[in-house]
């Protein structure tokens, strides 16, 4: 062996000509490795690739012809995008190659930006720089940031877009997920603009919670939220029995009587025919909010207030009937409107609601009288849970940043994160496990169980995965705001009688309120003031295929001319005067020519009724009683362009010209009927 | 003694280096009963976005030869590349079913997924369903359509959006109508939907949405068009002349 060696070595480097020899040999082959690296590099590879590819196909030539070797970069400065994926991903601008089966090569799908602005990694992660795969989309220990899958791809538009888009359904429905289950009570989320994501889910103050509910049924729902309610938003905190028994102990303990104390009145009688409640119910379109579940099993109704399938095992009598005749006694800030029910309604509707429970819910819970330890170990929890963080609670404060902040969670490194058995290495793979199960990262964390489905707990992760370091960095010229609510409020007299009627939880005035019912920011320009208290007096049916409408609020003559006083006045628009078109311009050959613009070449009876005894079409409001309802200034306004005097609404620009707006205009204000169909049929 | 365990050590690290390992197959399944048919029981034709998960999971069911459901029978999916399935094989339900998430891949466009089993004699007998991703493009056309289009293309109707086709004297075409959709150009569609239906001798009650929607918003709406239509939709394609 030791000989072998030694020959060897002598046969290199015996003699110094040898050893000259030998030595540049070598160097010459150490010289000759990195052209090599290079020759062989991945990128190489790929670009020989594409022109196989391309070379087998019809076009080429032209192909050919835009094929640029060697390595390609897109260097935007301004946006720190260096990006040298499209040395490999060559065919991303060529129209003809959207349909290649190999990834690499084929056309990127048709977005609004472009690569030359934008670069690759804004949108989609991953290392600009790098020019081998691994590197490029998957992390390596030098460089961390890899490509976002596919699924949550809406995170990267997430970054500049802090706006509603009609491209990114999952982006906004994470955006209002998070806001409908309160995450932000706990977790601050600021957006690159300075504003932060608010929580909307209001979560009840408890401060006289014992006048509303029992013990029991508290202990019950703590224990598992979602055994009462399948759309609660309340986690769950997998509370042990001894927790929940503490807690709920506290929680009655700290309660006080409200100021004045809820009174039923005696001598209210509910109405005795058993479908009275439910034919109440439906008439105040108690739907429009609250879901309850038929008898079907199936949950029927909006989601703006609480389910009440089970609200008789949760509420007191007493209180229901003290909630359903005025809201604001009990909760001053509810979003649910003053009905002006009389006494014999309010009991009626009460019973109705007491007839919906859930028997099995908190029957078998039998809890002892809480003693002093109980309470004070239960006040202990509360405050060590977080409680206050959503719900107000006598004598405790509300926590501040009770949770970490999550405004750039998107850019959280991952030697940061601590990862558990089963949880993808990844940082969407850790944001998606700690929404889906939070405790699974360790049995003594805080963060309760939300109940989501897996699509909505990858809409949570896309909105999160979209807070990064980049989106809270850029320069302001990157972003596009969010429409953020104004603080607007009806002044006045009008607008306390407003503010009872809780017309903005539904409805939409000057950037403020809800968006189920139509805005009304310009309604003083639009409507004729004897329609708008008719209508107040008594809600008729505008669009008959809604399940949603307008309530009937029960208000006095008074009440009503106060409200129509003020949106008259307040709610015109500046743009022209409501008085502008008098009736007596138009001529019963306008009417004429109007009617057969209507019905031939606009078709609008494709969406509208003019006429209930031959039209159908049910998508637009009924529009038989236009003359009555509407201003003829209105009318020929709206007929130009409806968008700018209601954006968002659905109507289509027909871009009609003066005349024919002038002359339909014409037509649907001579239409006077009384504006139902019940009163059509008569 | 040495040499040996050299030598040794040599060869094993040779055998390891050079032997390919299989690829770790999932738990292979126990069949304990094989079918003769295999039928979807829902969950074809959806309409999901790339690399989410579909809406609904995918059903299938066994039968047996007298058309009855068979329990224990094994059934594989397979898919094009990107498309996941949780599980992506399983044992048939006392109810001859199986029932698997799948995810889809991260090209718009359709996928066609496989279910298979085995049937007495070993041959795989094979289903296969037709689900559809949309991309960028499409989605926007799929919200657009549920803003402006869906209550009269759609002849379905939900409690919360009644149907107004019912309504109309000549009925349109829903979008999955390829039969008919399928034979208008691009050109035309945007002609129609920019125009509406007069500008192509149509009806007029189709109305004109040009001046309401956006160029890009109308192109959207067309490639959503293209992506639902039943039968599917083949793109002529640019003809180039050879080289």
């Amino acid at each position: 062996m030791t000989n072998m060696l030694k020959s060897v070595w002598r046969f290199f480097f015996g003699d110094s000509a040898r050893a000259f020899g030998s030595v540049s040999l070598i160097l010459l082959v150490l010289l000759a490795v990195s052209p090599a690296k290079n020759h062989f590099s991945q990128w190489r590879y790929y670009q020989k690739q594409y022109l196989h590819l391309i070379r087998g196909r019809a076009d080429a030539v032209t192909l050919e012809r835009h094929f640029q070797g060697g390595i390609q970069q897109i260097w935007i400065p301004q946006q720190q995008v260096t990006d040298r994926c499209t040395t490999c991903h060559l065919g991303l601008k060529e129209a003809s190659l959207a349909d290649v089966s190999a990834v690499a090569f084929r056309k990127h799908p048709v977005v609004p930006h472009s690569l030359t602005e934008f670069g690759c990694t804004t949108c989609h992660r991953g290392q600009g720089p790098a020019t081998t795969v691994e590197e490029a989309h998957n992390s390596t220990e030098q460089w961390e940031q890899p490509l976002l899958p596919a699924k949550y791809i809406e995170a990267g538009c997430g970054q500049c877009h802090l706006e509603k888009q009609t491209a990114t359904p999952f982006l906004n429905q994470g955006r209002e997920l998070i806001s409908r289950n309160g995450c932000t009570h706990c977790h601050t989320i600021k957006r690159g603009d300075g504003t932060y994501i608010l929580s909307d889910d209001g979560p009840p103050s408890l401060k006289h919670v014992a006048d509303k509910t029992t013990r029991e049924w508290i202990y019950a729902w703590i224990k598992d939220p979602h055994a009462y309610a399948s759309t609660a938003t309340m986690p769950n905190y997998h509370l042990s029995d001894n927790d929940a028994r503490d807690i709920s102990a506290f929680v009655i303990a700290q309660s006080t009587a409200l100021q004045p104390p809820i009174q039923v009145q005696a001598d209210a009688k509910a109405a005795e025919d058993p479908a009275a409640g439910t034919s109440l119910y439906g008439q105040s379109f108690c739907a429009s909010c609250h879901a309850m579940q038929n008898a079907a099993g199936n949950l029927v109704g909006g989601n703006v207030g609480p389910e009440l399938t089970g609200i008789g095992t949760k509420a007191k009598p007493e209180w229901l009937q003290d909630w359903v005749a005025n809201p604001n006694h009990y909760d001053p800030d509810t979003m649910m409107p003053h009905y002006r029910f009389d006494a014999n309604q309010v009991a009626t509707l009460a019973s109705f609601l007491e007839s919906k429970t859930e028997p099995d819910f908190a029957a078998n819970v039998h809890l002892e009288p809480a003693t002093a330890v109980q309470i004070e170990h239960g006040k202990k929890l509360v405050i060590e849970n977080g409680c206050a963080s959503c719900h107000e609670i006598n004598g405790i404060k509300k926590p501040e940043n009770f949770a970490p902040e999550l405004s750039r969670i998107g850019s959280k490194p991952l030697s940061q994160v601590l990862f558990v058995e089963g949880v993808e290495h990844s940082l969407p793979g850790y944001v998606a496990a700690k929404v889906r199960n939070p405790r699974a990262f360790g049995p003594s964390l805080k963060m309760p169980q939300f109940s989501l489905t897996p699509q909505q707990i990858d809409a949570i992760t896309t909105a999160l995965l979209a807070q990064t370091d980049q989106a809270q960095t850029q320069p302001p010229a990157m972003r596009i705001a969010s429409v953020q609510q104004t603080k607007y409020e009806p002044a006045g007299h009008a607008g306390q009688l407003m503010r009872d009627l809780r017309c903005l939880t539904c409805h939409v005035i000057n950037g403020h309120g809800g968006d189920m019912a139509p805005d009304l920011t310009w309604e003083g320009t639009a409507v004729q003031r004897e329609w708008l208290t008719q209508f107040l007096r008594n809600p008729e049916t505008l669009r008959p295929a809604l399940i949603r409408r307008m309530p009937k609020f029960n208000l006095t003559e008074e009440e009503i001319n106060t409200v129509a006083d003020y949106v008259m006045t307040a709610y015109q628009t500046p743009e022209f005067d409501r008085d502008s078109l008098p009736a007596s311009e138009f001529t019963p050959a306008m009417v004429e020519q109007g009617r057969q613009l209507f019905y031939s070449k606009f078709a609008c009876q494709s969406c509208h009724i003019a006429d209930f005894t031959k039209d159908k079409g049910y998508i637009g409001p009924a529009l038989a009683g236009t003359g009555k309802r509407f201003n003829a200034a209105w009318v020929y306004h709206w007929l130009q362009d409806p968008q700018t005097l209601r954006p968002g609404t659905i109507e289509p620009n027909q871009h009609m010209t003066l005349e024919e707006a002038r002359s339909l205009t014409a037509f649907l204000m001579s239409l006077n009927s009384t504006g139902s169909k019940e009163a059509a049929k008569k | 003694m040495k040499r040996a365990l050299l030598a040794t050590c040599t060869l094993m690290l040779l055998t390891d280096g050079c032997s390919h390992k299989t690829k770790q197959q999932p738990a292979s399944l126990q069949p304990t009963a094989a079918g003769t048919a295999i039928v979807e029981s829902s969950g074809g034709k959806q309409i999901g976005y790339i690399g989410m998960p579909l809406d609904q999971p995918v059903v299938v069911q066994v039968n047996g030869a007298s058309g009855s459901a068979v329990a224990g029978a094994a059934v594989y999916f397979t898919g094009p590349t990107g498309v996941t399935f949780t599980p992506a094989s399983a044992l048939t339900d006392s109810s001859g079913q199986v029932t698997s998430t799948v995810s889809l891949g991260q090209q718009a466009g359709r996928y066609k997924i496989v279910a298979s089993t085995p049937d007495a004699t070993g041959k795989n007998l094979q289903l296969s369903l037709d689900e559809i991703a949309l991309g960028y493009q499409q989605t926007v056309g799929a919200q657009l359509n549920a803003q402006y289009c869906i209550r009269c293309h759609d002849p379905e109707s939900t409690p919360l959006r009644v149907s107004n086709m019912d309504n109309l004297s000549v009925k349109p075409h829903p979008f999955t109508d390829g039969d008919t959709l399928n034979k208008i150009s691009d050109a035309e569609l945007i002609a129609i939907i920019s125009h509406g239906g007069p500008a192509l001798n149509k009806s007029a009650e189709m109305p004109p949405w040009g001046y309401t929607l956006s160029k890009s918003d109308i192109a959207a709406l067309v490639s959503y068009i293209r992506a639902v239509a039943d039968p599917p939709y083949e793109a002529g394609g640019v003809v180039y002349a050879q080289r």
